[in-house]
């Protein structure tokens, strides 16, 4: 988009498949509604399917003052070149000052899309949101109330805030997890606004021949015990005994990214900035060094224990139980006291 | 039957610091990063890429064309991409390109894109793992005006202007049939990409773009002269192309810093707030101890 935009809007896209809307959306308009607070505007949820209408409501309850449905049998499932051109054209008739998804697979198919067409500046995985001044030392132009995008930068323990002073809107993808939803507030009220939109041949390119999908065989995000593994896991075996404490435990298996491209364990399992956030009880990371990425995802677990050989990891800097040592010794002895005590 | 037709694709790589290989030398006392320590290596995903590639000329016959851009030393994953049977090969590159963010970097590969031409797919890793972004596929599809099929784990089937792709999802599979000309992400479990042939790393050795020259010279003082090098890589056949803003025809405005919506505003130290922590020692008795507490606490059992 071209300049500055006069509304102060805070627009959400609102995913849904088969009727569900994703949980990622509902705690984006918790976060939406924070902002536009700040900003003193309205929460938009931007929503496309067939016959959603009932969505709607939900989207209200969760914190939007408005929206915006786009009804069509073509956005029945999702498909990029559909919703990239209802969201596009949205876009840039209303002009949001910023427009927010999850960094879903979806999410992460269609924001890119629409803030190439919109010439809008977007920040992937941003592990917070929040809204500030800035002064450009070039020209000592000051942009007020700019979304500020803060996410984790390559190397090192360093966060980067990304702003985009000029563009707008301003685009941000967030993880499921890393906004807090609201419990639904039924008495709120909101306008609701159908759009009609139409297709050309060349936005039907793409057609779906068949789609499968399975649940999901974890709940990370809700489990009270997560016991993850990392890059010094270093065998389907020693992977055996993290997922097998898990299981001791009651509670679902984590990993770092290292684990997960060393084919460890399923990417869904990844805790972290390009995974989950998680809040548990108890989290136990073995063989975890504590990459700012990985923190990100869980440091705000209750109780942390860190396995590790090393003594200067800097998982250990948050953990409250540090035990140096080798993961694949201590795992068994946990194991161990754990059977012993439920006898 | 639509009568069999070859089908030319480019696949855009990157290369990228290999995370995997964080070392402590690699991080500055300031905490900032000393990228010329860390070790390059090709973006995983985009040998994935490159395989699917390689395997539709093998099916269907075409060309393949790998584009990287990045800075002079990025030419290595050229190479890499000629050993594993890459036609051919293109470095974009240029100063005006630094500080790009992935709508910049999209918009070059773009104008590289359309000045190549005559491609029918375009193949480009998931994602790069030193910003974990997907949005260089997807932005460049949409500049190109082109249909993107994000994830792709298997081309399914190809004929006439037809592509059937059967994505992974993170909960399931798709299977799609789009258009040509189209733009593709491939997963890392799409396939086992091939190993650099040794017959192909003798062949190009020599491979180099004239970026290089300057410290190709200092490896072979006998050629002299950048001239004379260039002369005899020409002869050759082994100056790999650089491609300049001017070359693909790039408007200022839209490349490098100016043409990046996103800027860093600024970077804060991770102050780990250290928890209040015990010590625990890692044998039998230590371990129950702590069990025993945990379970005292109701966080355990
Ligand atoms: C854009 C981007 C996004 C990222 N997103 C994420 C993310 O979401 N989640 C994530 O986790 N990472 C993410 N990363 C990667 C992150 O930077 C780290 O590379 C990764 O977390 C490292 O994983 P690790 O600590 O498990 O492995 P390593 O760095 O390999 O560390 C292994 C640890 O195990 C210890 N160890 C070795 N052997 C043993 C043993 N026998 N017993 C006990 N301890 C042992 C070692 O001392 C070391 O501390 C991201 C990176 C980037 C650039």
């Amino acid at each position: 988009m071209t300049n500055q935009s006069n509304s102060r809007d805070v627009w959400v896209f609102i995913e849904q498949e088969e009727g569900v809307i994703a949980d990622v959306s509902l705690e984006l308009l918790a976060k939406a509604q924070e902002l536009a607070g700040t900003l003193d505007s309205q929460v938009c949820g931007l929503m496309c399917g067939y016959q959603v209408e009932d969505l709607a409501e939900t989207v209200i309850h969760h914190g939007a003052d408005r929206v915006l449905w786009a009804d069509h049998p073509e956005l029945e499932m999702y498909r990029t070149l559909p919703y990239a051109k209802v969201t596009t054209k949205l876009v840039q008739e209303q002009q949001p000052y910023i427009l927010i998804f999850g960094a879903t697979a979806i999410g992460r198919d269609l924001a890119p899309r629409v803030a190439s067409a919109s010439r809008a500046g977007l920040t992937a995985d941003c592990t917070d949101l929040q809204i500030g001044d800035y002064t450009s030392k070039k020209d000592k132009r000051t942009y007020n109330d700019l979304l500020l995008q803060i996410r984790p930068a390559f190397g090192g323990n360093i966060i980067a805030t990304i702003i985009n002073p000029k563009m707008h809107p301003q685009m941000a993808t967030v993880r499921e997890g890393v906004m807090r939803r609201q419990e639904p507030d039924v008495t709120r009220q909101g306008s609701v606004e159908k759009i009609e939109p139409t297709f050309d041949e060349s936005d039907l390119a793409l057609r779906i021949l068949s789609r499968e999908t399975r649940e999901s065989e974890i709940n990370l995000k809700d489990s009270p015990i997560i016991v993850s593994g990392g890059g010094g896991v270093d065998s389907e075996e020693s992977f055996e005994l993290v997922r097998e404490l898990a299981h001791v435990l009651g509670g679902e298996v984590g990993a770092s990214r290292a684990a997960v491209d060393a084919g460890l364990v399923s990417r869904e399992h990844q805790v972290g900035q390009t995974g989950t956030t998680v809040r548990p009880r108890l989290y136990i990371a073995a063989g975890i060094s504590g990459a700012v990425q990985h923190r990100a995802g869980m440091d705000e677990s209750a109780k942390i224990i860190a396995i590790n050989t090393d003594p200067n990891a800097p998982i250990f800097e948050i953990a409250h139980y540090k035990i140096v040592g080798d993961l694949t010794e201590v795992i068994p002895m946990m194991i161990r006291a754990l059977r012993e005590k439920a006898k | 039957m639509s009568s069999a037709r070859t089908y030319n694709s480019i696949v855009l790589v990157k290369q990228v610091p290999d995370t995997k290989n964080i070392t402590g030398d690699v991080m500055k006392d300031d905490g900032t990063m000393n990228r010329s320590a860390l070790p390059a290596v090709f973006n995983p995903e985009d040998l994935n890429a490159l395989e699917m590639a390689l395997r539709v000329r093998e099916q269907h016959g075409g060309q393949v064309t790998v584009m990287t851009m990045g800075p002079p030393q990025a030419a290595e994953v050229l190479r890499e991409s000629l050993y594993r049977g890459a036609d051919q090969v293109v470095l974009i590159s240029d100063r005006k390109f630094a500080g790009a963010d992935t709508l910049a970097t999209s918009y070059a590969l773009t104008c590289a894109v359309q000045k190549q031409g005559d491609y029918d797919l375009i193949f480009c890793g998931r994602q790069a793992i030193d910003g974990d972004t997907a949005q260089v596929g997807p932005q460049t599809a949409e500049k190109l005006g082109i249909p993107q099929i994000t994830y792709a784990e298997t081309v399914v089937d190809l004929e006439g202007d037809e592509l059937v792709v059967e994505r992974a999802l993170p909960l399931g599979k798709e299977l799609v049939k789009c258009m040509l000309p189209c733009l593709l992400t491939v997963v890392s479990t799409a396939n086992q990409p091939r190993p650099a042939s040794a017959r192909k790393r003798i062949e190009y050795k020599l491979a180099a773009t004239p970026l290089e020259y300057r410290s190709l010279l200092k490896k072979w003082p006998e050629f002299g002269t950048e001239e004379a090098l260039d002369a005899y890589l020409e002869a050759r056949d082994m100056k790999l192309p650089v491609w300049s803003a001017a070359d693909v025809g790039i408007q200022d405005g839209n490349i490098g810093l100016a043409g990046s919506p996103t800027q860093v505003y600024k970077v804060n130290f991770v102050v780990l707030e250290t928890a209040e922590s015990k010590e625990v020692s890692a044998d039998q008795e230590g371990i129950a101890a702590l069990l025993e507490e945990l379970i005292q606490e109701y966080i355990v059992g």
